[in-house]
């Protein structure tokens, strides 16, 4: 499994660290009551098909990614820098 | 007072040649490691003024011997030689980290098919060039590589894995000088 990093390049899996479902990046406001925070620790979708998942090039650039992953054939159809994705999430807010 | 005894990280370890590649420990003098703050472009101003080399691109590194600027990650890059101008610190976060990397040297034909068993990087020259870099992992240690020529390599690993550098290096020159 190969996975191509925007800063790195293409490289092996073993430069990578997985860390789960990109939803860590969609903090909820501290008020925003139990219910959604309790989904934002604990809950995760376990979908057959497309996901995005965080996953950190510690054996390279050090940065943080968010790859889309199809969980069944394995492909991978876009990584993208977490900064950019959350900066551009920050924009859209 | 004390009478400290300074030594390298690979002390009593290297040179070791086997076939026709060379293991060997460099002294590149002082390391610093720059971080820009925001935008590069005034750090690499800045560097260009005080020691002739500008911020170097991802996987590439800019200068020469006595004054080279390697990219060292994502929004990092390691001044190699030089003591820093205190100028720098002005545009980023400066850090003196030359105690804390141990920094060798592969050199001879067939260095490249050395690294080859050790590293999940293409390092042969089609693919990877004089002055280009990487920030990889040598066996599991992570590590920095940058081709000074052909068949002639920096290698950087933390210091306190000098020892297990060496080993898995030597090993890996033995496997490739004993297919002759």
């Amino acid at each position: 499994m190969r996975i191509d990093c925007p800063m790195c390049g293409s490289r092996d899996r073993r430069e990578y660290y997985y860390q789960g479902g990109a939803v860590m990046l969609a903090r909820p406001a501290p008020d925003a009551g139990e219910a959604a925070w309790d989904d934002y620790l604990h809950l995760r979708e376990n979908p057959a098909g497309e996901t995005e998942e965080l996953w950190q090039h510690d054996g390279g650039c050090g940065a943080w990614l968010v790859v889309t992953r199809d969980t069944v054939s394995h492909e991978i159809s876009n990584v993208a820098l977490a900064e950019d994705v959350k900066r551009a999430m920050r924009k859209a807010s | 007072m004390v009478e400290l005894i300074q030594i390298s990280p690979c002390a009593g370890l290297l040179p070791i040649t086997l076939g026709s590649v060379t293991l060997d420990e460099q002294d590149v003098g002082r390391l610093t490691s720059l971080s820009p703050f925001g935008d590069a472009s005034d750090l690499s101003a800045a560097l260009e003024k005080a020691h002739g080399c500008t911020w170097p691109k991802p996987n590439r590194s800019t200068g020469k011997d006595g004054g080279r600027c390697i990219w060292f990650g994502r929004d990092e890059a390691l001044l190699i030689g030089p003591a820093p101008d205190m100028g720098l610190a002005k545009h980023g976060a400066v850090v003196d980290q030359s105690d804390a990397w141990a920094v060798v040297s592969l050199a001879g034909p067939g260095a490249v098919d050395v690294l080859a068993r050790l590293v999940p990087v293409d390092l042969r020259d089609a693919a990877f060039k004089r002055g280009h870099t990487v920030r990889t992992q040598v066996m599991h240690m992570n590590a920095s590589i940058t081709k000074l020529g052909t068949d002639h390599l920096m290698i950087m690993v933390f210091r306190s894995m000098a020892g297990t550098l060496v080993y898995d290096l030597k090993g890996a020159m033995a496997a490739v000088a004993s297919r002759g």
